[in-house]
């Protein structure tokens, strides 16, 4: 029975799912106008769903103190409170309310990931598609630098550099980023190597363009698709980078409230059958989900794919 | 038709529909087509791309690509209803008793496996014999195909076997399970003049040998006039006429087919030759090469304004590496290239933007020419926006412009992306593309060689207008000696990296010829249906005077 159970509920689950994809898309479609809405109007409940989810962390972690009902670092109650009116999830290890920081870990793991990402793909495909154009010594030489880094494991290698300059938010960020460019920089190079023998880009050569708008006029717009794909990707590995190190104890340090450390601090609860620690991860596993759904749609729309 | 049709039917294909996927709707690309081969026949599908040649002989082995369906008509192989049965009875028959020769035998050859393995494996998995017998039974088709060396030949990989060798090859693997129909989908189509004959010549003489039906599918008139007992004419889709080969070429009925036939006699007015004054381009004892080795050895010639010079020769002659070292992409070891009397600096890089402007180039597949992510409008606007600093309005204004020159309405075609044109109009782009530069000269790379014959003229005689237009001086690289006598003025014959004859063109398609020229020039198809077998009793009568 209780196999059925969980059918029914995972069913229950995926319907409820479709249908807030379909309302948020027929409320964008009519928000919207142009080019924006013939787009909307397209996309799958997947990608409506993705997009909805993402919209609701957005909108958390940028109104975190108007949501949230208690202080990010207020201690509240006594220890680990079960779920009542006054605590809608309890209280953690140290007696803070759990709603509200999970509601700021929105803030601080997602905003984190995100910049982090950011950068990773701005510096990787810069230099990937730097080196596939100009070629020669320069490739070689970021192309060996590349594999250098890459060569020692990417979780001992954080380690190592968070123990070596410390660990501050931008010092995580940047280590983070530094080892991500380089897998960018390796799928930007071999995706540009590909497109930069093409008689298009001959021609653009012997027209006397500049290096410059060879890369982003010529080159870029035709490796868009596979970048836009790892985007997805690497937005979660970093993702769950930071809060494994967290979990570690060298990511974002307390009382700052993290999903990944929040996971670690009330582990002690999943002895005692209580999923309430699970539900950050379960945050980090939704929003994972959710950009992927998106990525997939605009990596079908870029690619030009009809099926 | 008069001794085929004493044989058995062997396959009857009625009223045959195939529909085609485009997004959520389907969209017929045959649209009711009948076929009936007779046994050892060769029924020759002709057409231009788009016909639906290849789809409507896939479905002779009940088979459709991805995104495509048989929506209507029946398909009877030897008794057997094709699309009656279950799909593991047709892969059974596949192979065995229908084989199919791709177009490119070299993107269809596993490169990871000896030729010979590949042979084998027909015959083994149907359990036609076992491998010793299929290694034997190879060695002896690749005998009777002609192949060198055939007992050792079958050991080698596919990229250590020539084209023509390969196709040789796919076509023998066909023969392996002595099939009763063989569909060939373009087999020569990616070959060289030269080589096309002697696979055209073994192909034609195993079909006899063996008794085998045939379809063969070609754009080539004078291919299929040499394979084909009979002619079917395909346009988008339906039929327009079939008969016989002999009686096609002699009285087609339909004007479509006569519009085929016609494209062949088209040639621009003979234009005196210019002796005097400084040629716009002229190349000077020219050596260049990759690595070590020396591509071009020592070659020179001159093109003068509004002249076309036509550089022929077989892949591999250094036609494509000439025009490397005319752009700057490969500077040359010796010899220089001059530009109006002046000395070209070898380095593409370091030409002035005026000499890159004055330079063009027209490449051979629009498709990689030109990026699929920018729009018309960026596309050929660049240049006349980089070389002659035009900008908003003005830019806007000399599109438009470009966009009528090539015959393409201004309105409807200004925002669109490349996938949204035909072959036809992406090749016309990357004319316009070459003009707003406002050269003087333009290097046009076999242009018309990826397209239809109809298209392709209309390519030549837009060319032939523009250059009296702008006074533009063409250097027109092809193998396709039916394109020279259209367009040039001038001929310069290449192999192996030097030139072996030029001049007018008159003298040149006048004997006597260089040896080479003549092989070059006796080797391009003719619309008779005897010409291969005169010609190689011909080149057997020669060779045996000279032995």
């Amino acid at each position: 029975m209780s196999v059925l159970f969980t059918i029914f509920w995972i069913a229950v689950a995926v319907v409820a799912a479709m249908a807030l994809g379909w309302l948020f898309r027929w409320a964008a479609v009519a928000a919207s106008r142009g080019e924006a809405r013939r787009a909307l109007k397209t996309a799958p409940l997947a990608a409506s769903f993705g997009m909805l989810v993402i919209l609701i962390y957005v909108v958390v972690a940028l109104f975190a103190p108007l949501i949230a009902p208690y202080a990010e670092r207020e201690v509240v109650g006594a220890q680990f409170l079960p779920w009542d009116a006054t605590h809608p999830l309890g209280t953690d290890n140290l007696g803070r309310d759990m709603l509200s920081r999970l509601v700021y870990g929105a803030r601080n793991t997602v905003g984190i990931a995100f910049a982090t990402t950011a950068l990773a793909f701005f510096a990787g495909s810069f230099l990937g598609l730097l080196a596939a154009a100009v070629g020669g010594w320069l490739d070689q030489v970021l192309s060996r630098l590349v594999d250098i880094l890459m060569a020692i494991p990417a979780l001992i290698f954080s380690l190592l550099l968070l123990t070596i300059f410390g660990t501050s938010i931008v010092t995580l960020v940047l280590v983070i980023a530094t080892i991500d460019a380089t897998r960018v920089f390796r799928l930007a190079r071999s995706v540009a190597q590909n497109i930069v023998v093409m008689d298009y880009i001959e021609a653009a050569r012997l027209r006397g363009e500049g290096l410059i708008r060879l890369i982003f006029r010529e080159i870029l717009p035709n490796a868009l698709a596979p970048l836009v794909a790892e985007f997805g990707l690497r937005f979660c590995f970093v993702f769950l980078a930071i809060s494994a190190l967290s979990f570690l104890g060298v990511g974002i340090q307390p009382p700052t409230a993290d999903w990944g450390s929040m996971v670690r601090e009330n582990a002690t609860l999943i002895t005692f059958g209580d999923v309430t620690p699970l539900l950050p991860a379960g945050a980090i596993a939704l929003l994972t989900v959710a950009v992927n759904f998106v990525v997939d749609w605009q990596l079908h729309r870029a690619s030009g794919l009809k099926e | 038709m008069s001794e085929s049709s004493a044989k058995p039917v062997l396959l009857t294909m009625q009223d045959i529909h195939i529909d085609g996927r485009s997004g959520d709707t389907w969209s017929p690309i045959i649209k009711g087509v009948d076929l009936t081969l007779h046994r050892g026949e060769v029924i020759g599908l002709i057409g231009e791309s788009g016909a639906g040649k290849s789809t409507l002989g896939l479905a002779a082995m009940g088979f459709t690509r991805d995104g495509c369906r048989i929506s209507g008509g029946m398909i009877d192989f030897d008794g057997i209803d094709l699309l009656a049965i279950p799909e593991r009875e047709r892969r059974a028959l596949r192979g065995k008793r229908i084989a199919y020769v791709a177009q490119s035998a070299a993107a269809s050859f596993n490169p990871a496996h000896k030729l010979i393995d590949q042979y084998c494996e027909g015959p083994v998995q149907h359990g036609v014999m076992p491998r010793e017998k299929a290694e034997a039974d190879a060695v002896e088709l690749y005998r009777r195909m002609r192949l060198p060396n055939p007992e050792e030949i079958g050991f080698r990989y596919p990229h250590q076997v020539s084209g023509g060798q390969l196709q040789r090859a796919m076509t023998a693997m066909a023969m392996s399970c002595r099939p009763d129909l063989i569909i060939f989908d373009e087999p020569t189509t990616a070959l060289d003049v030269t080589t096309q004959i002697e696979v055209l010549s073994a192909i034609r003489d195993i079909v006899a040998q063996f008794d085998t039906a045939a379809i063969y599918i070609t754009h080539d008139l004078a291919v299929v006039a040499q394979m084909a007992d009979r002619i079917k004419v395909l346009l988008r889709g339906d039929e327009v006429e079939e008969s016989d080969t002999r009686s096609m070429l002699a009285a087609p009925k339909e004007d479509y087919t006569k519009s085929l036939w016609a494209v062949r006699s088209y040639a621009r007015p003979v234009q005196p030759p210019v002796t005097t004054g400084v040629p716009v381009v002229s190349v000077q004892n020219v050596t260049a090469g990759y690595g070590a080795a020396d591509v071009l050895k020592n070659i020179g010639f001159d093109i003068h304004a509004r002249r076309t010079v036509a550089v022929v020769g077989e892949s591999g002659s250094g036609k494509s590496t000439t025009a490397r070292v005319i752009t700057g992409l490969l500077p040359p070891r010796q010899g220089r290239i001059l530009f109006d009397g002046q000395p070209l600096p070898p380095d593409y890089r370091q030409r002035s933007r005026d000499q890159l402007r004055q330079a063009q180039m027209i490449y051979q597949m629009a498709d990689t020419a030109l990026n699929p992510k920018l729009r018309l409008r960026e596309l050929i606007g660049r240049p006349a926006e980089m070389y002659l600093g035009l900008k908003g309005k003005a830019l806007t204004e000399r599109i438009r412009d470009l966009l009528a020159l090539i015959e393409l309405e201004p309105e409807k075609y200004i925002d669109r992306l490349p996938s949204e044109l035909s072959g036809g109009q992406k090749q016309r782009i990357g004319i316009a593309r070459a003009l707003a530069a406002e050269p003087k000269f333009i290097i046009c790379d076999e242009v018309t060689s990826a397209l239809d014959q109809l298209v392709a003229e209309g390519i030549l005689k837009l060319l032939d207008r523009l250059q009296s237009e702008f006074n533009l001086a063409y250097m027109f690289i092809t193998h396709d000696l039916a394109t020279v006598k259209a367009i040039a003025d001038e001929v310069v014959v290449m192999q192996n990296g030097r030139v072996v004859e030029q001049g007018p063109k008159e003298e040149m398609f006048q004997p006597p010829h260089d040896p080479y020229t003549e092989l070059l020039l006796s080797s391009v198809p003719e619309m008779d249906p005897d010409w291969l077998t005169r010609l190689l009793a011909d080149r057997a009568a020669r060779r045996a005077g000279q032995g």
